[in-house]
């Protein structure tokens, strides 16, 4: 990770993330409580800031993380097939919505079981239980919740592309990419469903896929926080991915 | 090196024996290329002397052959679809398809550009796979709705392909750094052109247990290679659980939980299935 970087998202880039967030979703957004450290390998070795749960290094750390991104966009999905719109949409987009969000659940609740069972010290483990603040979402309009889905599906994506060289386990690779492309396929189809006639190439548009590379996003865990961040109540940090 | 030799030598153990150290990995590259190997260096190899590199290593000239091989089967085959005809009064479907002949275009000069002089050359390609297709209504006695049946059917089977041989790869690529993310990078781009093929193929854009949404094509090569392309997406247990287990309720429904999680295809399968439409 960089050097001597510490990132505070409540101060220091809550401004930022907003003004990104609203040119995915045009949405406006809550506070956040997510923070987000980088802290120097060999240095101060400060692995928390205040107390708050770090989500580690290497194979626990990715663990930790999936399950932090699964947790949002499952109770994401849970609050769509709790609101209005999803209640009275078209058959198809009510059935692509809770195909997503049974997909979710089954991620997040798959990572607490596979983090039982590989992360022995239970204090590396992340909370089951994380906090979500989704008052910017409109969950009885259509397009509120379409383009944070999007948002959310995009991020997923870049999330584990981003996160892939953490990793050290190949089981581990293997898994994170059964999971990565079913959330591209999610994208894809959300995309598609927000641009319908006015843009068929925006289910991997150019605005997503880069033109002359034909390759996806892959994110930094801070590029993640600061498109995610905005949702998360519980802080927590991911100090130091790649393991000293 | 001639595609065939190369897809059979694919299929060999050799690949799958991981190798442990960087001086074995250069000595293996060795069998297809040393200059290869050296030409490779800015996209990622030159990573091999830190740290993440005690760790064991796929034979990435062959991994990317495998990519590249399939990258070059939807290249072509984006292309001459676009130049077909059968698209021509199809606004959706040819807007669809260009967008992904373009990432096909661009992955295949990715992955050249990363192999350097390893790259295979292109294959020669039969779509009709030996006269039983004509997708491209090469044949005027086809009709279009034919050839766009056609079309739909070969793009859904090399999509769902592509995701599951870069996924059943990946592992491979620990410790190759950019290359690795790289490879993921194209694994997702792959799995956003299988959704909307699909849908456009009025199917979900996930795969639902091994079902794999295509008709009986009437000739019996065909079919079975269909069904290698979705055989294994039935599987439930990830990482030793099984998922239906892990709750009730619809998100653990036999077909939810083989929705959630696409399945990795080994190079053996996805060079059998390449070489349905490869001639020489």
């Amino acid at each position: 990770m960089g050097k001597k970087k510490s990132i505070d998202a409540t101060a220091q880039s809550v401004a930022r993330n907003r003004r990104n967030f609203l040119k995915v979703s045009g949405l406006a957004l809550a506070g956040t409580g997510l923070l987000l450290a980088s802290c120097d390998n060999d240095d101060d070795g400060m692995k928390q800031l205040g107390g708050v749960f770090d989500l580690g290094s290497g194979d626990t750390g990715v663990l930790n993380y999936a399950f932090a991104l699964e947790q949002l966009e499952a109770a994401f999905y849970t609050n769509v097939l709790d609101g209005s719109y999803w209640a009275g949409a078209n058959a198809e987009e009510k059935a692509i919505l809770e195909d997503l969000y049974n997909h979710e659940v089954n991620h997040r609740d798959w990572f607490k079981a596979a983090i039982d069972a590989i992360v022995t010290n239970s204090s590396q483990r992340l909370p089951a239980n994380l906090e979500f603040d989704f008052s910017s979402v409109d969950f009885s309009s259509r397009i509120s919740v379409l383009q944070t889905a999007q948002a959310l599906e995009d991020t997923g994506v870049g999330a584990y592309n981003g996160a892939g060289i953490y990793i050290k386990t190949p089981a581990y690779l293997t898994l994170a990419g059964k999971i990565v492309s079913v959330e591209a396929r999610h994208a894809a189809a959300i995309r598609s469903l927000i641009n319908g006639d006015s843009d068929f190439k925006a289910f991997a548009g150019d605005d997503i896929v880069t033109e002359d590379t034909g390759l996806d996003v892959a994110y930094t865990p801070a590029k993640v926080f600061e498109n995610a961040g905005p949702f998360i109540k519980t802080p927590f940090t991911y100090s130091d991915p790649m393991g000293s | 090196m001639n595609i065939i030799k190369f897809l059979d030598e694919f299929t060999t153990e050799k690949l799958q024996a991981p190798m442990s150290s960087r001086r074995e990995m250069f000595g293996q590259l060795g069998n297809i290329s040393k200059k290869a190997a050296m030409l490779a260096v800015p996209f990622g190899l030159a990573t091999a002397g830190n740290k993440a590199q005690a760790q064991e290593v796929g034979d990435v000239p062959a991994i990317f052959n495998l990519a590249l091989t399939l990258e070059y089967l939807e290249a072509e085959f984006y292309m001459k679809a676009l130049e077909s005809g059968v698209l021509s009064s199809n606004a959706k479907a040819r807007a669809i398809y260009e967008q992904i002949s373009q990432h096909e275009d661009a992955h295949v000069a990715f992955l050249k550009q990363a192999l350097g002089s390893a790259a295979i050359d292109k294959p020669t390609f039969d779509f009709t796979a030996g006269g039983n297709f004509d997708p491209f209504m090469e044949d005027t006695s086809t009709s279009v709705d034919t050839a766009y049946t056609q079309l739909l059917i070969l793009a859904q089977a090399f999509e769902d392909t592509g995701v599951r041989a870069y996924k059943g790869q990946a592992a491979n690529l620990i410790g190759q750094g950019n290359l690795l993310t790289a490879a993921l990078q194209i694994h997702s781009v792959e799995a956003r052109h299988a959704s909307e093929i699909r849908r456009l193929r009025g199917l979900e854009g996930w795969i639902t247990r091994n079902i794999t949404g295509i008709p009986d094509l009437g000739v019996q090569a065909a079919n079975e290679g269909v069904a290698l392309v979705y055989e294994g997406e039935q599987n439930t247990t990830q990482g030793g659980i099984d998922v239906t287990t892990l709750g009730s309720g619809n998100p653990f429904s036999l077909d939810a939980s083989t929705q959630a999680y696409d399945e990795p295809m080994n190079g053996e399968t996805a060079s059998t299935i390449a070489s349905l439409f490869i001639v020489s």
